[in-house]
């Protein structure tokens, strides 16, 4: 149940099957072109996207919820059109940031998980029951009153996720959520999204993280350069690499 | 660095309405400064320490922390009164000072942040005639609690990686070798901070009332 619901027309309109196409995409900062010639339909449950610094990954990312909108060419996710409904785009698609210093805005635990709940108009009572559930399901149940900033790194990812989950979009996009993290706490930030119902979206440079995939895009200088099974593609971009 | 934040625990001063214990605050407020007499001021004092450490059960630890913070000001204050008025205005300024950071600190310690933001909220909504969004007044609070712990451990980051490399944290060339990377660090934080927002729908919300754009049909 929503109030204060801002453009229920592009909601209604959503057709959950057609997943995320990219039409003649091409992004650029100012006169700087950073993407360039996509043409993707995003269906699979599990899609890792990797690349050099600087070849866009992030760009890429950020446009399949409308927090960059293309230069040229249409982003839709499940139909609706990043740039005219962006609202019922973001709340389809959630977004994990590398660190989660820069996406916990509230002082503490609880408050922050209810956060985008908030935002939606959800009522208090619902916003408490869905905020508990989320904090047991990534083991943040005894911290909910704690402040956020004495957390650990790993903790503090999971509450981003949490934050990000308790929304219940239909698809997560994660811009290199373990690059900040030891091996342990990466490894457990694999195994969430690994549980994930939803589709997913991973940028990372954590190879691993792709195994069970079931398609990486690799990019370069702004182009898909290559769109594979994760062994061929990974193989690919580590070929790539060593060219340079 | 940690703020003076909630402290949870179940008493019935934590069970008191946000609203009401501000209010409470200002009573003591008024009274203290209305009637300057040491036994008042005493009582009050003894008041705020029986409700935060008896009622509400805090740590003591976490109150001597407020005072701390306070202790150079107050002995200040102290001195300046013994000499130039006498004994007991000095004890009486220094008390109820005490007590009221004291008390602002019960406050703070039995009240989630969401709950004074509530309030905050509810006194700004007249503000709304002049276009004022209540609910921003209270995002952007709740976050200045939440980034300033942050940027305090980003700072003190930075002083280490410069002594790290022999630099010095201190003087003037201290500040601006600190200050420059931390505002960089700002600005770059405060971009992303604001995807976050934005990504968690901070714009869900509708603007004020005859303000919202018209939906677009297809
Ligand atoms: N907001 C921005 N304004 C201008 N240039 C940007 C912006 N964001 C990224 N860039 C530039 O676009 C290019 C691609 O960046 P990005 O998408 O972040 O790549 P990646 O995530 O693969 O490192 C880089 O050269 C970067 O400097
Ligand atoms: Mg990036």
């Amino acid at each position: 149940m929503r109030f204060r619901r801002s453009d229920p027309e592009p909601e209604a309109r959503a057709d959950p099957t057609r997943g995320i196409e990219l039409r003649g995409v091409s992004h650029r900062y100012g006169d700087r072109p950073v993407l360039a010639d996509l043409d993707l339909h995003l269906t699979e449950p599990r899609i890792g996207i990797v690349g050099a610094n600087g070849s866009g990954k992030s760009t890429f990312a950020r446009l399949l919820n409308g927090l960059v909108v293309p230069t040229d060419g249409h982003v839709l996710v499940d139909g609706l059109d990043t740039r005219t409904s962006v609202r019922a785009v973001r709340r389809r698609v959630g977004f994990v940031f590398q660190d989660p210093d820069a996406q916990i805005v509230h002082p503490t635990v609880a408050e922050d998980a209810a956060y985008g709940l908030e935002n939606q108009g959800v009522p208090a009572p619902e916003r408490a029951e869905r905020v508990t559930e989320v904090l047991a399901r990534y083991g943040l149940d005894g911290h909910a009153d704690h402040p956020a900033h004495l957390l650990s790194g790993g903790q503090k990812q999971l509450l981003a996720i949490a934050g990000v989950l308790v929304m219940r979009p239909a698809r997560v996009v994660f811009d290199e959520p373990t690059t900040l993290l030891d091996l342990i706490n990466a490894r457990r930030i694999a195994r969430v999204i690994d549980e994930l119902e939803q589709q997913v979206v991973v940028v990372t440079h954590q190879l691993d993280l792709l195994e069970h995939f079931d398609r990486v895009l690799v990019i370069d200088g702004g182009r898909v350069v290559e769109d594979a099974a994760p062994r061929p593609a990974i193989a690919a971009y580590r070929a790539l690499m060593e060219g340079r | 660095m940690t703020l003076a934040l909630y402290v949870p625990r179940q008493s019935a001063v934590h069970r008191v309405p946000a609203g009401g214990k501000l209010l409470a605050l200002a009573v003591l407020a008024v009274v203290l400064f209305a009637v300057p007499t040491l036994p008042v001021a005493a009582a009050g004092l003894l008041g705020v320490l029986l409700v935060g450490l008896g009622a509400a059960r805090l740590p003591a630890a976490s109150l001597a922390r407020q005072a701390r913070t306070v202790r150079w000001w107050l002995a200040g204050l102290f001195v300046f009164h013994a000499l130039f008025s006498d004994l007991p205005t000095a004890a009486v300024t220094v008390l109820r000072l005490l007590a009221l950071v004291l008390a602002a600190a019960v406050v703070t310690a039995t009240t989630r942040v969401t709950e004074m933001v509530a309030v905050i909220e509810w006194l700004c909504a007249p503000l709304r005639v002049f276009g004022v969004r209540p609910a921003r007044i209270g995002l952007v609070i709740a976050m200045a609690l939440r980034f300033i712990p942050v940027l305090a451990e980003r700072a003190d980051r930075i002083r280490e990686a410069q002594a790290a490399r022999g630099g010095s944290a201190r003087g003037l060339r201290g500040v601006r070798t600190t200050v420059t990377p931390l505002l960089v660090q700002l600005l770059q934080m405060a971009h992303t901070i604001s995807e976050a927002l934005d990504a968690r729908g901070a714009d869900d919300e509708p603007p004020a009332r005859g303000r919202r754009s018209p939906v677009t049909a297809a």
